[in-house]
């Protein structure tokens, strides 16, 4: 008995619920008439889309810049690299490989800026990260609008000036990922593509994380003080982390798009920050310790519920309150971090 | 007895009053480009003063009791959201519609605002980020209610308020009954021509009000509990080595922001004229407070003066910019993406300025030790 | 001074033991009435736990009460909190101040004790709705701080007054409370001026005359001489002697303070009579470090080559800021020479590179990453400054962590020092204080340094890992020729390990001498005398 209490300890209260929850929704779901296959590979396919999103917060997280709630700044690079590799109008496989490459100067740039800016207001970055979140999309639903694109199926027609409020990626990169190395098996069917494009960039944070440089990022999210008294450069460590996690947004946006299908501009990128937070949260992580396999589990338990709930509670109750209920989930799941007493000092 | 002013003053004053200077640079700009006439932006003024001051002054409670920018003030908007849903359901008119909104969205209030000021409590040292977030949980809940529950579990039947599937709160709500009922119930025209038009209309019942809560607020920092909260917030150990119920305190701020918060939801929705059910609240939170930080306050300091000079020139420059973009680039749209960038980069700037000004104070102390040495050594 | 004829408070037979180690044993005394009573002890005396029963801290009986009897005009009490205590008239000054920076003097002193009117909201919203009577608030004050009888403006905001003026503040509003009988006031001298420090001491003779007691924690016996009646020494936990001010000296008090009872009076145990080189491997010059609580003004030291050189003297006065300075670690200026080569201040790297360590006395704090495992911390810095416990891959390019070598080092270690641990992938949180302050000192040998500091090695942990660690450290300087420098408060381990020992008051160096001269030597120093009247 005491051990089993002590097993729900470690795995935490909200994520057993979580994760019964999913349980009972997958259990339901044939007697509701839906296709477990078939929400098996949307739930599969979910994650392929999202999760390199979620991994972005793996390095902040470790060099203690807490949850980074400025996630749209790594999205904004992504989407600055997808319009520019759409506007070259080269099609097919290598709109993606540019798409990366060119959001790859921006991402590096906004990310050196904003882990500048963080070093100076240590112990509040996640309020500010959402700022700097939030005045970024402002700023760029702005540039959409005049900076000087011209591929016809990004502009607006009638104007001929700035860009649409969202782009098919159909022709470009659609499904890249999603097609290639697909299996199926009846209803059910799993893309390779995007769980090895996922694997390969959790490999290398993993690796990364076991590497010198990866060994000091953590020692100063786990204890700043002894970091400093070890010779470690504090501020060059968090501003790395800050550079890879707004990185691997831009990469993340770009794998969601060619899943999703479309581009999002102006105010789409806003609260994308949220479900990533969320996911890390609920795969285990807290605001000064993460790894992978929180990423993972997050992401296919957020996911999974973000996508049975509807189809469930639609044919049950012929009421979509799923919505409200990710709401819920999400920022309860964020609440609950923050109000934690482990959860140490940021 | 001539003070000089030096250039250390000069440069002082200008960082810690950055952001209003920025706003009344901005708004001088903007005037002549969008080319409205002085009454029409006066009269602009005085119906944002009127809708926006009983919300923002909300805010200053918080802050004096330590808590900083209380974001949590959302929690209040919607129970003076659910408060005037009920009224405009039952068709009660008027001011005494008013009231009663007022009446059912108190209790709640306080409810919500005890559970934000618990939540804070645990999570002492980033009150910020942690109200932000419940107010997106809290965000969750009230569609949950307002969606969901009304009219299904919650009694309330008028077609004009819920959805033609039977439950839930239509997208708007229209709130004729209400409507302008204070700012109507004694206004007075000045300047106006001789056929009675145009002019300046002066709300005198709702300026009373927005002059009483002033006062209120005055007088509250003179009261124990006011001072209280003023000692919580400089340091919570010394106040609760004093024996100050440091907890109760903050809770107390929180819930007095939060009923006040509805207060004021209610008074500008009533001038409004229509409710955004699942909007109107997410963003006057951010509204509310970008105007404050315009104003001159930090997350440490507010006073009532920041409010209004905030509202004039936040709201000064929410009229001009999208005429000001439609006139110097042809699309109004810029314009607006422009007004939602300032409110949301007004915040941030804010919060780092005084982030970095906290910091710079805390490292002077080596300034000093490494003067006395200098001085011991000559 | 009529009135000294009631005894206020008595003390007796009060003992007190922490987890079956006695603290405070057999303490016996009386207070009269307008007395003023000194107190002086080393660190660790026994002084703060004796105020703590006196003040019924919730920290006392969480650990099961006290023994003996306190008595109040002759009737005993047991306080049960602070609050209890301040009814009865027993107010306290701490060393902290605990004051709020944005109030003005007068409302600090009178906080949480405004004086109100009552208004009509009172009578809905109840008391906290009565607004405060200013003009009431500002003249208790008044009538506090001219008690007191010194210099303060009211109206002054606390983050705009010198050090002095909060000491008063302080001070005003105990003696604002209007039962206040007995004072105590600890250590309230450290931070003044000369000048404030004289303005104090008059106000406490003044209080005196006016019937307060006054019990003065202090270590800078002049002012016991100056302003006590009687004086306590206390050490290890017992009076040691009661004296009349006007019949004793300084030489005296120091003496009874850190003199052992231990007939032989042998410091050192080694008898390998080894010569210490006289080449100069580390000099400091003007040092000064901004490190709260432990400001350093102007330290000069020479370290020579192979030997321990001990650091002592009282808490505050500047000891632990020189090798937190020195390591960057706390803003400082100054002039650091290694072996003829200058190193930078405020930078930690710099220091490590050019093979200096530090173990912290802030074990949890800067020590240690408490949620990370015994390998992480034992090899962490080594890996990161000398790239040791790495394999290289791609020529140098990737540099990933040798997990064996990691473990074979912290096995070592462990082994070594014999840390007690169930494996090298406990977290170190999950250790007791003493095998914790292995791992640091596993942390510093694990970088091979020439020069090591070791501020406070033995604070807070039991006897038996206390001789361990300095053995430790005693072999790893004669094995392997590191020169060490150990700062400490305990005066009689930095006798027991040390070549020579330097005492540092106010922020500088006061005196050092070899380790074998009597510790009343060091006293002396300690309190504040200069080299010459030392020797």
């Amino acid at each position: 008995m005491d051990k089993a209490m002590e097993l729900i300890r470690s795995f935490g209260l909200p994520r057993l619920i979580i994760t019964l929850f999913l349980l009972a929704l997958f259990i339901i779901a044939p007697f509701a008439g839906i296709n477990v296959g078939a929400s098996l590979t949307d739930v599969l396919g979910r994650f392929g889309q999202n999760a390199i999103m979620v991994l972005a917060m793996v390095p902040m997280i470790h060099s203690g810049c807490g949850l980074n709630f400025g996630l749209p700044l790594g999205i904004i690079s992504g989407l600055l690299g997808a319009t520019l590799a759409i506007e070259t109008g080269i099609q097919g496989p290598i709109s993606f490989f540019l798409a990366i490459l060119y959001s790859t100067p921006f991402a590096l740039i906004f990310g050196w800026g904003y882990g500048k800016l963080l070093n100076r207001v240590k112990g509040s970055e996640m309020m500010i990260a959402t700022y700097v979140g939030f005045s970024s999309v402002a700023f760029m639903s702005i540039m959409w609008l005049i900076l000087p694109y011209h591929s016809p199926t990004m502009v607006w027609g009638y104007t001929g000036q700035g860009l649409r409020t969202t782009i098919s990626t159909e022709g470009f990169y659609y499904h890249i990922l999603r097609d290639s190395l697909n299996l199926r098996i009846g209803s059910f069917s799993i893309s390779f593509g995007e769980i090895i494009f996922f694997a390969v960039f959790a490999f290398i944070i993993w690796a990364f994380l076991h590497t010198k440089t990866g060994t000091a990022m953590t020692a100063v999210g786990s204890n700043p003080v002894f970091a400093r008294a070890s010779g470690i450069n504090i501020d060059k460590q968090r501003t790395l982390s800050v550079i890879m996690s707004t990185w691997l947004g831009a990469l993340g946006i770009l794998c969601y798009q060619q899943g999703y299908g479309f581009v999002q501009l102006y105010q789409g990128p806003m609260y994308m920050a949220m479900p990533a937070v969320s996911a890390i949260l609920i795969g285990g992580a807290s605001v000064n310790k993460a790894n992978i396999t929180n990423v993972i589990i997050g992401t296919i338990l957020y996911q999974g519920i973000v996508s049975m709930t509807p189809s469930v509670m639609n044919s049950l109750i012929h009421t979509d309150m799923s919505e409200v209920l990710r709401i819920i989930v999400s920022n309860g799941m964020i609440l609950y971090a923050l109000t934690r007493k482990s959860g140490a000092s940021r | 007895m001539r003070k000089e002013i030096t250039n250390k003053d000069v440069r002082n004053f200008l960082a810690n009053n950055i952001v209003p200077i920025i706003f009344i640079v901005l708004c001088a700009v903007c005037i002549p480009i969008a080319g409205y006439s002085g009454e029409y932006l006066v009269d602009q003024i005085i119906t944002r003063i009127v809708r926006n001051s009983f919300l923002v002054l909300s805010l200053l409670i918080p802050i004096m009791a330590g808590m900083g920018l209380n974001f949590g003030m959302t929690l209040g908007a919607m129970a003076g959201q659910i408060g005037l849903i009920f009224v405009t359901s039952w068709n009660v008119v008027s001011i005494p519609g008013l009231l009663l909104a007022a009446i059912i969205a108190t209790p709640i209030a306080i409810l919500l605002g005890w559970f934000c000021g618990k939540m804070l409590n645990m999570a002492k040292g980033r009150e910020m980020i942690t109200s932000y977030m419940i107010s997106f949980f809290m965000n969750g809940v009230y569609q949950l209610i307002v969606l969901y529950g009304m009219g299904a579990v919650i009694p309330i039947h008028s077609n004009q308020v819920i959805l033609p599937r039977g439950y839930g709160v239509r997208n708007t709500v229209d709130l004729l009954n209400v409507r302008k009922s204070i700012d109507n119930f004694w206004s007075i025209r000045i300047f106006a021509d001789e056929n009675g038009t145009g002019g300046l209309t002066i709300p005198v019942l709702t300026f009373i009000l927005i002059a009483i809560l002033c006062v209120i607020i005055i007088w509250f920092r003179k009261t124990k509990i006011g001072q209280d909260m003023r000692a919580v917030g400089q340091d919570m150990e010394v106040a609760r080595e004093a024996g100050i119920k440091v907890e109760r305190t903050r809770i107390l701020a929180i819930i007095i922001s939060t009923v006040f918060a509805a207060y004021g939801m209610i008074i500008y929705l009533s001038n409004m004229g229509t409710l955004n059910t699942y909007n109107s609240h997410s963003q006057i939170g951010m509204f509310s407070i970008a105007a404050l930080l315009v104003g001159g306050a930090s997350v440490s300091r507010a006073s009532i003066k920041n409010v209004f000079l905030g509202i004039i020139l936040f709201h000064l420059m929410f009229i001009l910019t999208p005429q000001a973009g439609r006139n110097l680039i042809g699309q109004a749209q810029i314009g607006e993406f422009f007004r939602v960038f300032v409110s949301y980069g007004v915040i941030t700037l804010s919060l780092v300025l005084y982030e970095i000004r906290t910091r710079r104070e805390k490292a002077e102390s080596a300034k000093t030790l490494a003067i006395g040495q200098k001085e011991a050594e000559a | 001074m009529s009135e000294m004829t009631n005894t206020l408070l008595e003390m007796k037979n009060v003992s007190k033991e922490y987890n079956g180690n006695p603290v405070l044993k057999d303490v016996n005394f009386t207070l009269k009435q307008g007395e003023v009573l000194g107190l002086v002890g080393e660190n660790g005396a026994g002084k703060s736990t004796l105020m703590n029963i006196l003040f019924g801290m919730e920290v006392i009986q969480q650990t099961g009460g006290y023994g003996g009897k306190v008595l109040i005009d002759g009737k005993e009490v047991k306080f049960a909190s602070p609050l209890d205590a301040l009814k009865a008239g027993i107010g306290m000054v701490h060393q902290e101040f605990s004051l709020l920076p944005g109030f003005t003097a007068a409302e600090n002193i009178l906080l949480n004790r405004e004086p109100q009117n009552k208004s009509v909201l009172s009578l809905v919203f109840g008391d906290r709705a009565n607004t405060i009577d200013r003009k009431k608030l500002q003249k208790e004050a008044i009538d506090a701080i001219t008690k007191l009888g010194v210099e303060l403006d009211p109206d002054m905001i606390v983050a705009e007054m010198p050090v002095g003026h909060k000491q008063f503040t302080e001070i005003s509003r105990e003696i604002s409370k209007s039962a206040i009988r007995l004072l105590v006031l600890d250590e309230p001298t450290a931070v003044l001026t000369e000048k404030e420090a004289e303005m104090l001491l008059k106000a406490i003779r003044n209080l005196a005359s006016q019937g307060i007691s006054v019990i003065f924690i202090t270590h800078r016996l002049q002012e016991i001489l100056d302003v006590c009646n009687k004086v306590i020494v206390m050490r290890d936990g017992r009076i040691i002697k009661e004296l009349e001010a006007a019949d004793t000296s300084i030489p005296e008090m120091a003496k009874l303070m850190v003199g052992r009872e231990v007939s032989t009076d042998k410091p050192k145990q080694d008898n390998d009579e080894r010569k210490i080189s006289d080449k100069i491997v580390l000099s400091v010059k003007n040092l000064w470090v901004d490190m709260p609580g432990e400001t350093v003004r102007d330290v000069n030291l020479e370290v020579m080559d192979g030997e321990i050189l001990g650091i002592g003297g009282l808490a505050g006065q500047g000891k632990l800021g020189i090798p937190n300075g020195i390591m960057g670690l706390f803003p400082a200026g100054g002039k650091i020479m290694l072996n003829g080569s200058e190193i930078p201040l405020n930078n930690p790297r710099a220091c490590l590179d050019s093979s200096l360590a530090f173990v912290s006395e802030d074990r949890r704090g800067v020590g240690l990453l408490l949620d990370e495992s015994l390998e992480w911390n034992i090899a962490f810095p080594a890996m990161q400054i000398q790239n040791k416990f790495l394999k290289n891959y791609l020529g140098g390019l990737i540099k990933w962590r040798d997990q064996a070598a990691i473990k074979e080092v912290t096995e070592k270690y462990i082994s070594q020092l014999q840390i007690r641990c169930t494996s090298s992938l406990q977290k170190a949180k999950e250790l007791s204080g003493g095998n914790q302050q292995k791992i640091c000192l596993a942390k510093a040998f694990a970088l091979e340094p020439k020069l090591l500091f070791v501020s406070e090695p033995t604070r807070g942990i039991d006897i038996g890992a206390k001789a361990l660690v300095l053995q430790a450290l005693r072999e790893y300087n004669r094995k392997h020729g590191v020169t060490i420098v150990m700062i400490s408060s305990e005066l009689e381990e930095l006798r027991q390990i040390c070549d020579r020992i330097a005492i540092i008051t106010d922020g500088a160096v006061s005196g050092i001498l070899p380790a074998e001269r009597p510790s009343e030597d060091f006293g002396i120093l300690m309190v504040g005398k200069s080299k010459k009247e030392a020797m």
